[in-house]
């Protein structure tokens, strides 16, 4: 992509018929995204329904964070991507005093201190993390030679560095994790030198073993049925091995919908939430778990797409960052309930039960169509 | 992938468009080495790598996914299913009891049981039974009963702690029920025995399973079942009555809640037994024995059907089926009349002159007895060249007697004689030809064999010689001699079928509950007693049928039969008379448990034998007055539908009337010191341990 084929877009006549897709545009939404999104979301509704035992007010409370979700998302869409540029630093500095404040005077909510009561509502900082971090990152490197030297690098760990520590010692890996990966593909984004990536990993390797003793107790067992679900069948293995349970006996094409015998009989747990990816593979078999693949791949491919078109360093950091997040999202899910990867508390994006990681991911989105939408307006 | 090129132009409006935020301030001084193109290219490599490696990723997914719903899609499903199918045996349904004219005797009544599964339990025992006592009644009798049963009962298996609840109980416990895990109401069936006490002894009970019942059966038959028959024809016949459970397929939750029934395999339920014996029968013999302890055994002589058996006294079947508490229990077994015990086959009593028959036949087919030849009495017997008199009962003597005086008024010295002439080796082959010594296998657990005794088992027992003057003891049916009262009925109904007769057996025919198809159970002929001359049984139920007629020891019970009736009384001494007392003490003299048993067998018709009955009856002194009586009664009830012969009020002392001497057939045994053990004293195992007290 270069410049030309941008000034050749934004020279075109518009079409003698309004394109949907130029419809939205208008309010500064995106076709393939928003439609993408919607239909992710009519699904996550109907498994919803489904794992939660037929519960019409389950749905119904979802489908109200949903609408407020979009509703954020077309608010943030509305605004252009130099805004958040501007606010990134106060953003960014906010949900860091928020995260303090947290750990000194936040709620206990199952063994984890992730909540900040705020009178009127419970307010989880970490989230607001999760969104605040990938524009402070691009935000910094934005300007800067890249690929970032050895100084900036450092600000820019250190930025990232801070907060993940703050919410893993929450306890929340689940977050932290997505907080941490959220800055350093930003990083990534920002041409981070392979050596060092490649040196950080190594580290990385090396200091496993330290981590392994910094752990929680559950965490420890968490990594340990990961290894070895069978190992406690009935205690911590058990989660993981209903779940492969559950898809294994999916087959194909699923027991259809509001059949699944795992989730409806209780041998799930937490199956609306965190594991509600076995039930759809339950219900709805392979193929439909490939439907739902392809729209994932279809949202983070079109956000990748908006980043390549970002018309500064700080759209692009932030574009790809939102979009591969979101994919790591899936994938953590996805590939801990399938038992490729250690349960950590991850949902399943647009799809799990629960509202503030709903809302943070449709404002994520939200940016992105700033991103896409306030091109054509700037270069004109 | 991105180099280090010499810095570019910086963008002057990237410049104006970072702000002033504490960021922004670290910017400006590397704002103008930034070269956009380059950094464009470098993040458009990013990109595709970025998007490769979700790519990989998804593929890693995708791959993970056929691997679990493809490939391994038969192991998870199977484990799907068994983790919410779960298979629930399906009890079957026990046979009922009925008796030889469809009277019920066993039945399945519907009840409501409260059980309690340990291993399922959250708390403490304590604390659920404290809460389930706010709901229902629960008495110290039903808790420490269920403790008990809890002791002897695996842990996984519900033990159940009321076993009739009432609706009301039942609907209050359901209304709380959600407050109490491992307990669970079931609507089950609870074995009832209309008759209660009586024929107990043969119908038996059933039981709750225990950890030694499940040492010996094979579990998977008993699969929903809690209950296994414990004695009686419940125990002998479980096999028939218990039939096969079925089982069905429920689809239950992870909490364990039963939700759906996927499939249903009914199972067999048991075949319902028609009992040989008659119950009217059964009341009538054990309203004959009235208070007096013994037993009485009836049988059809041409089936060998068992008509009657009666062991007095009885006891309730009901505590057991719900699960007796322990202090009843230890009652009942504390109780000196032992209720438990089945005199019928496990009472083993001396025989005395109900023997003589059979003496008598022995003599006539070994040819050493000649019907005719007369035996002179002088009130006691002497062998040749020894001081010791055997004494008869009779201290006059009975003059000369043939065969059918001796038999009508029992003449010990005649059957001293008799004995000694045959000698022991003879009496022990036609009286073991008869049944006694052995058991008689009938279909009711615990059987004891008597004591026939023999020149091997005395050397075997005591490593003495067999003594001459054992051979008279055994003559008149004392000394070592016991039999139990089954042995007695079923000799006596050989003897009425001249030697032939039927192996004594409990079940008349078997109805399969779902065809209603009813078929007979074909009476065993046994092997007829050898005798070159069938007469020689004619013979002797010639000289039986006139112990019934003037001047015989029963006729006074038996003047007015309308029927051809043989028997023989008999008396069994129980306490042996010292050397010098001449002839028994006065029977309300002596503490009752000296005192003598009193006997009679019988059967009739004498030309077509229907009946042959045995009774014992305990202490109760003379056979002729208190045992003969049942007879009679029981005889009348199955030819006539009625008894004509009104026993006087049954005497736990009967009188003894001087002056009437000749209406009972006492022996007197002095010198064998003692009878066997008295039945009330469990005899520890078969005839070769049984050794007499001396």
């Amino acid at each position: 992509m270069n410049s030309s084929s941008e000034v050749s877009v934004i020279t075109q006549a518009p079409p003698p018929v309004m394109s949907l897709s130029a419809w939205l545009a208008r309010f500064h939404l995106d076709l393939w995204l928003g439609a993408a999104l919607l239909t992710m979301s009519a699904l996550g509704l109907l498994v919803l329904y489904s794992a939660s035992g037929h519960s019409a007010s389950m749905v119904f409370s979802q489908g109200q964070r949903l609408l407020l979700g979009l509703v954020v998302m077309t608010v943030l869409a509305q605004a252009p991507p130099e805004l958040y540029r501007a606010a990134a630093p106060w953003l960014y500095s906010v949900a860091l005093l928020l995260l303090m404040a947290t750990l000194v005077l936040g709620q206990h909510a199952k063994g984890a201190q992730r909540w900040l009561d705020l009178g009127v509502m419970r307010f989880q900082p970490s989230e607001l993390m999760k969104l605040a971090m990938p524009i402070a990152v691009a935000a910094f490197l934005h300007g800067r030679r890249l690929p970032p030297g050895i100084g900036v690098l450092l600000a820019t760990l250190a930025m990232i560095g801070v907060p993940t520590a703050l919410i893993a010692v929450q306890p929340d890996l689940g977050t932290a994790l997505l907080v941490l990966v959220a800055g350093l593909l930003a990083l990534f984004f920002g041409g981070l030198r392979w050596r060092w990536i490649f040196l950080a990993l190594g580290a990385g390797a090396a200091a496993l073993p330290l981590l392994w003793f910094k752990l929680h107790d559950y965490q420890r067992n968490r990594l340990l049925t990961f290894l070895d679900p069978e190992r406690d069948p009935l205690g911590a293995g058990y989660h993981i091995t209903q779940s492969k349970i559950a898809i294994g006996s999916g087959g194909l094409f699923g027991k259809g919908w509001l059949n699944g015998t795992q989730a409806k009989l209780d041998f799930l747990p937490e199956s609306h939430t965190d594991f509600i990816f076995a039930v759809y593979s339950e219900e709805l078999g392979l193929l439909g778990v490939l439907v739902l693949l392809a729209l994932y791949a279809v949202i983070v491919g079109r956000g990748l797409v908006i980043a390549l078109r970002g018309q500064d360093t700080f759209q692009r950091l932030l574009g790809g960052s939102l979009a591969l997040t979101f994919f790591i999202y899936v994938f953590i899910n996805t590939g801990m309930v399938m038992g490729l990867l250690p349960v950590v508390g991850v949902p399943l994006p647009l799809v799990s039960y629960g509202g503030t990681s709903m809302v943070s991911l449709l404002a994520g989105f939200g940016m992105l169509m700033s991103i896409q939408t306030h091109r054509k307006l700037l270069a004109a | 992938m991105t180099k280090r090129r010499p810095p570019g132009r910086g963008d002057a409006a990237a410049v104006a468009r970072t702000g002033r935020g504490p960021i922004a301030m670290l910017n400006t001084p590397f704002e103008s080495m930034k070269n956009l193109h380059e950094e464009k290219e470098a993040f458009t490599t990013r990109v595709v790598i970025a998007g490769l490696g979700c790519l990989v990723l998804i593929g890693c997914l995708v791959a993970r996914m056929t691997d679990l719903q493809l490939i391994q899609h038969a192991y998870y499903s199977t484990r799907a299913d068994d983790n919410r199918m779960r298979l629930v045996p399906v009890a079957p349904v026990r046979g009922l009891l009925y008796d030889r004219n469809g009277a019920l005797l066993a039945q399945n009544a519907p009840a409501f049981v409260l059980e309690i599964t340990p291993e399922q339990l959250p708390g403490k025992l304590d604390d659920t039974l404290a809460r389930l006592g706010q709901l229902v009644r629960l008495t110290d009798v039903d808790i420490a009963r269920f403790r008990e049963r809890m002791r002897k009962t695996p842990r996984y298996r519900a033990v159940a702690l009321r076993t009739n609840l009432s609706a009301e109980e039942v609907a209050r416990y359901e209304i709380n029920r959600y407050d109490f895990q491992g307990v669970e109401v079931t609507a089950g069936l609870l074995r009832e025995y209309p008759l209660g006490a009586g024929a107990s002894h043969v119908i038996g009970y059933v039981g709750g399973i225990t950890d030694s019942d499940l040492q010996t059966i094979d579990e998977a038959s008993y699969q929903g079942l809690t209950q296994i028959g414990k004695s009686g024809v419940e125990s002998s016949h479980e096999e028939e009555l218990r039939g096969h459970p079925g089982n069905k397929i429920i689809e239950a939750n992870a909490g364990g809640r039963p939700l759906r029934e996927l499939d249903y395999q009914q199972g067999n339920p048991g075949r319902n037994l028609y009992l040989t014996i008659d119950s009217k029968l059964q009341a009538t013999a054990e309203a004959a024995l009235g208070e007096l302890d013994g037993a009485a055994v009836a049988i059809d002589p041409k089936t060998g059907e068992i008509l009657a058996m009666v062991s007095k006294p009885g006891f309730d079947p009901g505590p057991f089926v719900e699960g007796i508490d322990g202090a009843s229990y230890r009652a009942l077994l504390e109780n000196p009349d032992r209720p438990l015990y089945n005199r019928a086959l496990l009472g083993t009593y001396p025989p005395g002159s109900t023997i003589k028959p059979f003496m008598a036949a022995a003599g006539l087919i070994a040819g050493t007895l000649n019907p005719a030849t007369k035996v002179f009495d002088p009130g006691y017997f002497q062998l040749p060249g020894v001081d010791r008199k055997y004494r008869c009962y009779w201290r006059q003597g009975h003059g000369w007697v043939d065969l059918n005086l001796a038999m009508t008024k029992s003449c010990d010295v005649y059957f001293y004689q008799a004995a000694l002439n045959m000698g022991i080796d003879h009496i022990d082959e036609v009286l073991g030809a008869f049944g006694f010594g052995h058991i008689s296998e009938v279909d009711i657990p615990h059987e004891k064999t008597g004591l026939l005794p023999s020149r091997d088992w005395k050397r075997r027992v005591y490593r003495q010689a067999w003594f001459p003057g054992e051979t008279i003891n055994t003559g008149i049916g004392q000394g070592y001699l016991t039999v139990t009262p089954l042995q007695l009925a079923q000799a006596t109904a050989r003897m009425a079928m001249r030697g032939g007769g039927f192996k004594p057996h409990m079940v008349h025919a078997e109805e399969d509950p779902a065809t209603h198809n009813i078929s007979a159970v074909t009476p065993e002929a046994l092997p007829p007693i050898p005798a070159k001359d069938r007469g020689v049984f004619d013979r002797v139920i010639e000289a039986m049928e006139l112990v019934m007629q003037p001047g015989g020891t029963a006729y006074a019970v038996f003047k007015d039969a309308p029927y051809r009736a043989a028997g023989k009384t008999g008396t069994a001494q129980v306490a042996g008379l010292r050397q010098d007392e001449t002839y028994a003490p006065k029977l309300d003299a002596t503490p009752k448990a000296l005192r003598d048993h009193a006997l009679f067998m019988a059967f009739a018709p004498v030309d077509d034998p229907r009946i042959a009955v045995a009774v014992i009856a305990e202490h109760a002194g003379h056979g002729g007055t208190s045992a003969a009586p049942v007879a009679r009664a029981m005889i009348d009830e199955y030819l006539l539908g009625k008894v004509l012969f009104n026993a006087p009020p049954t005497p736990t002392v009967p009188a003894i009337v001087e002056t009437v001497p000749d209406d009972d057939g006492d022996d007197e045994n002095p010198d064998a010191g003692t009878a066997p053990t008295p039945p009330d004293q469990p005899r520890p195992g078969d005839d070769a341990s049984a050794v007499p007290q001396q």
